[in-house]
This record gives C-alpha cells, sequence and structure tokens, in this order.
C-alpha cells in the first residue's frame, strides 16, 4: 500500500493493526508522514527540527523485529510521532524554543522518549511551542510563528501550538505536548484535535523541561480519544527518577475508551461547571458545547450543574504561582554549563554575574522576561506570604472544590476554550487578554486532576470548538469513556471525522 | 500607587540577573501593573486557617535501593559547554575587580 494521502488520515490505532498484519511497514508509515512534512511545513509550519534520519532507522529497527517479539510491544509499536522541543531528546537539537538554548544537543533522554524508543515508535521531530512553554499562541516562539491548518492567518493555539497543528494537517499521527495551564488542551480545542493532560503525577516529567515544576505534567496529542489512550498507557506509569512521580502503574484507560465507544453512558452522572460557561464564552462555542451535553443526555448519561466557587480566583493563583516556579526553574540557564553565552560591553566588568545578566537579557524573549520578573517579586522577601503564600491557599480551596463537586458527580465538562482560534497579533500587545484564554484549562493544573479536550464540531466562524472532560485525580479512566462515546455520537451525526471539513491543499498531489 | 515603579523593576531585573533595557523596564511595569490589578484578589479568600498546597498530588517520601548507575562521561557533560578547557567549564571571573 503507498497511497500516502489515506494512509496518513488513519488513526494511530488502525495504523498498528495494519502494521501487525503486515499491511504496511513502519518505514512506509514514516516516509509517508515525511512526504506530508516536506509538503505541509512551507504553509503550517509545526517543527523547529524534522529527524528524518532517525525516524528512518527506527522504523527499519522495527521492521526487522520477529513476528514474536512484535507481538510483545504495545498496538502503537511503529507507529511515528512528534515531540513538542519542551522534551528532552538524545541526539537531537532541543530548544524549548528559545534563543538561550539554540543548537543545544542533550546528552540524555526524557524517560517519556525512553518509553517512545522502548515502544519502537519512530521520533519525527520536535515541535514549536511559545518559548519555555509560555504563551498561549505560539507566537512567544522565539524561532517562527507556527500557522493553524484550518486557517493559515490563525493561531494554532499554545505553547504546544506545534504538535496540535502537526497532528491536525496529518503531519504526525500523534505526538506529546506538555500542559502547565492548557498548553496540549488549548492547542486541541483550536486545531480540532485531541489533547489530554493527566493526572500530575501519572507521566513522568524527568526529562520534560521544567517551566512550572507543581503545575506541569506532559500527555498526548492525538486525532482520536483512543490514540491519545494508547499512547497515555506507553508513556505513564512510575518513573524512580521523578520524584513526583505516583509509585502506580498507568490507568486502565485504553480499555475505558473502547468501552466508551459503545455509546452507553447509563448510570454516568456528569457536571456542568457553572462558572466555566455563559459570558465571556464565544456564542458559537457555547452553542457546540451545549449540544455536545444533550448528546451525553441522550446516551444515558445524567446531567447536573455543579458550582466551584473558588474558580473565580484560579487565574490569579495560578499568574502568582507558575511565574515564581518559572523564576526558579529559568535561573539554571546562566550561561556557564551549555546554551548561550553572551559577555557584556567592553565598558561593563567582565564578570561572571553581568556575564549572566547580559546572557539572559538576549537569551530570553519578552514573555520570558515579563514571568521571571513577576515571579522574582511574588517570591521576594515581604511579599512571599501576601502573594505566593495566598495563592497556594487558593490552591487548597480549588482542590476542596473539586473533591466537592466529584462527591456529586462522576466526570466534569466545560468548554475548553472561550474562543475558537484568533488571528495572528490580536493579542501579543495585551498579556492579560492572553492570558484569559487559559481560564477554562488551568484549574485542573492548580488541583493536579486529569483533564482532556475533544473536538465538538465548528463554531459558526468554520474553526474548531473544543469540550473539556475533568476527572478525579488517579481516575483518568473516567472521562476517557465519556470522551470516547461523545467522539462516536459526534461523528455519527457529522458522518465523519471533524477533519473531513479541512482544506488540506499540502495533501494534494501527494500520490503523483 | 501602583506595585511595579521603574525602580522596582530594575532592582528585580538586578535579583533575576537580566540587563533589561531601558524599553523593556518600562513595558514591563506597566504591563505588570495591569496584571498585578486581576491577581491581587488572591488575598480576599487567602484566609489564615486555609493551609497551603503545594503540591497538589501529595506523596509520602520513601527510598529506594541504592544501586549504582553509569553517570553521563565527563566529555558527554561538557559537550553543550559556551566555553570549557582541560575537561572542565571555563567561568569569567567570579571574586572581585583585578
Amino acid at each position: 500500500m503507498s497511497d500516502a494521502n489515506s494512509l496518513v488520515q488513519l488513526s494511530a490505532a488502525r495504523m498498528g493493526e495494519m502494521l501487525r498484519a503486515k499491511e504496511i511497514s513502519s518505514r512506509e508509515l514514516v516516509d509517508a508522514h515525511l512526504d506530508v512534512i516536506e509538503s505541509a511545513e512551507p504553509s503550517v509550519q509545526a517543527f523547529l527540527k524534522i529527524s528524518a534520519d532517525v525516524a528512518r532507522e527506527q522504523a527499519d529497527a522495527f521492521d526487522a523485529l520477529s513476528d514474536e517479539d512484535k507481538a510483545a510491544l504495545p498496538e502503537l509499536a511503529g507507529v511515528p510521532i512528534a515531540i513538542k522541543d519542551m522534551i528532552v531528546t538524545k541526539g537531537i537539537e532541543t530548544t524549548a524554543a528559545s534563543r538561550i538554548l539554540e543548537g543545544w544537543v542533550p546528552p540524555y533522554d526524557a524517560t517519556v522518549i525512553e518509553r517512545l524508543k522502548a515502544a519502537h515508535m519512530p521520533l519525527l521531530g520536535k515541535t514549536n511551542l511559545d518559548e519555555f512553554a509560555q504563551g498561549s499562541s505560539t507566537e512567544h516562539s522565539a524561532f517562527h510563528n507556527t500557522n493553524n491548518p484550518w486557517d493559515l492567518d490563525r493561531v494554532p493555539g499554545g505553547s504546544g501550538g506545534g504538535s496540535a497543528a502537526a497532528v491536525a494537517a496529518f503531519e504526525a499521527p500523534l505526538a506529546l505536548g506538555t500542559d502547565t495551564g492548557g498548553s496540549i488542551r488549548q492547542p486541541g480545542a483550536l486545531t480540532g484535535t485531541v489533547g489530554v493532560k493527566p493526572t500530575y503525577g501519572g507521566v513522568s516529567r524527568y526529562g520534560a523541561i521544567a517551566m512550572a515544576s507543581s503545575l506541569d505534567q506532559i500527555g498526548p496529542v492525538s486525532r482520536t480519544v483512543l490514540d491519545s489512550a494508547l499512547l497515555q498507557e506507553v508513556i505513564g506509569g512510575n518513573d524512580r527518577r521523578d520524584s513526583t512521580s505516583i509509585p502506580e502503574p498507568v490507568r486502565p484507560v485504553a480499555a475505558a475508551a473502547r468501552e466508551g465507544l459503545k455509546g452507553d453512558l447509563k448510570g454516568l452522572k456528569v457536571g456542568l461547571i457553572k462558572e466555566l460557561q455563559g459570558e465571556g464564552f464565544q456564542p458559537g462555542v457555547q452553542a457546540r458545547f451545549d449540544e455536545s451535553v444533550a448528546l451525553l443526555k441522550e446516551m444515558g448519561a445524567e446531567v447536573v450543574e455543579v458550582s466551584l466557587p473558588h474558580l473565580e480566583y484560579a487565574l490569579g493563583a495560578y499568574y502568582i504561582i507558575m511565574p515564581s516556579e518559572v523564576s526558579s526553574n529559568l535561573a539554571r540557564y546562566d550561561g556557564m554549563r551549555y546554551g548561550l553565552r553572551v559577555m557584556p560591553p567592553e565598558d561593563v566588568p567582565q564578570t561572571a554575574a553581568n556575564m549572566m545578566a547580559y546572557t539572559r537579557e538576549a537569551g530570553f524573549g519578552e514573555e520570558v522576561k515579563r514571568r521571571i520578573i513577576l515571579g522574582t517579586y511574588a517570591l521576594s522577601a515581604g511579599y512571599y506570604d501576601a502573594w505566593y503564600g495566598s495563592a497556594q491557599k487558593v490552591r487548597t480551596l480549588i482542590i476542596e472544590d473539586f473533591k466537592r463537586a466529584f462527591e456529586q458527580v462522576d466526570v466534569l465538562v466545560s468548554p475548553t476554550s472561550p474562543t475558537t482560534a484568533f488571528r495572528f497579533g490580536e493579542k501579543t500587545e495585551d498579556p492579560m487578554s492572553m492570558y484569559l484564554n487559559d481560564i477554562a484549562t488551568i484549574p485542573a493544573n492548580l488541583a493536579g486532576v486529569p483533564a482532556m479536550s475533544i473536538p465538538a464540531g465548528l463554531s459558526d466562524d468554520g474553526l474548531p470548538v473544543g469540550f473539556q472532560f475533568i476527572a478525579p485525580q488517579q481516575r483518568d479512566e473516567v472521562m476517557y469513556k465519556p470522551a470516547a462515546a461523545l467522539e462516536t455520537a459526534l461523528e455519527q451525526r457529522w458522518q465523519g471525522p471533524i477533519w473531513q471539513d479541512m482544506k488540506t491543499p499540502w495533501l494534494d498531489g501527494l500520490n503523483k | 500607587m501602583p506595585t511595579f515603579t521603574r525602580e522596582e523593576i530594575m532592582h528585580l531585573g538586578n535579583l533575576a540577573r537580566i540587563a533589561l533595557t531601558e524599553r523593556e523596564i518600562d513595558s514591563i511595569s506597566g504591563e505588570l501593573n495591569v496584571i498585578a490589578d486581576s491577581i491581587n484578589k488572591v488575598q480576599q479568600v487567602a484566609g489564615e486557617d486555609v493551609p497551603p498546597t503545594a503540591n497538589p498530588v501529595p506523596l509520602e517520601a520513601y527510598l529506594r535501593p541504592d544501586t549504582p548507575e553509569t553517570p553521563l562521561t565527563q566529555e558527554q557533560a561538557l559537550a553543550g559547554a559556551p566555553v570549557k578547557e582541560n575537561g572542565m567549564f571555563v567561568a569569567p571571573r567570579i571574586l572581585g575587580e583585578e
């Protein structure tokens, strides 16, 4: 089979089946995606680095395995994947989309990369992001913008805009992202893809470049719910190199997704988050959300409204805790051991301290500097209790809100993002308007609970809308079942996947 | 009174070791004052009786077996160094004036 065009549109699970049935080889899959990348990148620009040689070598190694060895591997074995450039890859340049790390080739692999390699999943390359994952549009990348495949004049969301755009544009069937305040889910919503933030500690953070350590979580990006579940099972589970990693095996998320595909939600209690709907949400977003809620009811779910009264303080708490942790984590970029070094001008003493100050001035972009300064303030003597201390207390109140909500319902739902994809430059001049993009995604990071976004259709502006499910801590499977059920019900209604309405000129002419 | 004056931003830039430009000092103080107004309200609900949360999924600390592993080689550890010499990182002058 050599029809690259239809091959790349398959789900990752289906690609895995065809590999096991020997209808295709991993090498053919990798080559097909590299062809799409070559054709799509001039317009989409999802990647910072394409690791074609590495991917081909890994594919050939999988293809050379015995049937017995292949049978012992996960279902996604041999299926290629793209990696957000916030995750370190041994021998492949890793930059976090920052000038300060430009050219850095890590001497080690993140735990999730080791697990992908053990599963024989070829690495296609590193995807674009807002610098150090700080932003909601990927416009803060030091290198270039990424364009939304649905409308190239609009942002793909952020910070993981590259991973979401690559999967939406069929440049990769799967990707990894990192989610600190919505950086997997919000780009998922804006590009019509699936994005999952697992329970905090459910996936190892070893080798994820640290942004805000008490909020960061690696997770899957895909086009279907089952594909994300299968990927979470490959990367999840305990890792002794991450002291916040939960010492338990990965949750049974793939089984839950398969159960959901049957479309029966009888007995499931769903909570609509009162504070995350209506005012502030674009009417087209709210309309698609309401229709999806109706579908959940049709499948037998009981839907009630639930209030989480402290959510109005979530954004404030987040914008204190996150920059505080950023200012601490990014102190390591000091021009000494790796990355950029800029010496001071001649009239300034040539000391180590001045070298650091000029290196960090030259190497960090404006959003990163803004957050480091804010975090330095929040952590400094005299302000710590009022700012950081208060934010940590709000975090407790939000966790208690979630606990009370989950005494009443099994799973919570809201729109993922208040708007559909916006135009380039629309929000870069006003940081606060950019921050409001994450109003619905931030609470899950503060509470450490798992959450995911799936496509809920197109708004009246023709752009994708995301539907968010939130489950209790360490119960990730609870959200996968209704997510898979809703996906099936919506696709029956649309008579196909959401992307059948997306124009993909980069796929035309691929098979000539 | 705004939280962030120019002097405050210069002081914070110094603490954070970032040689901010004049233009950046102006823009950051303006932007941070807008941000401060909207995040200050966390203090309204942070009562004395509310305990703080540092880790949303608290785990008990535990020990693991002390098994030796091979660390990075000296060559690997130095591979990304901006300046190196004789197997060591080279740093600019750290102490006092000459």
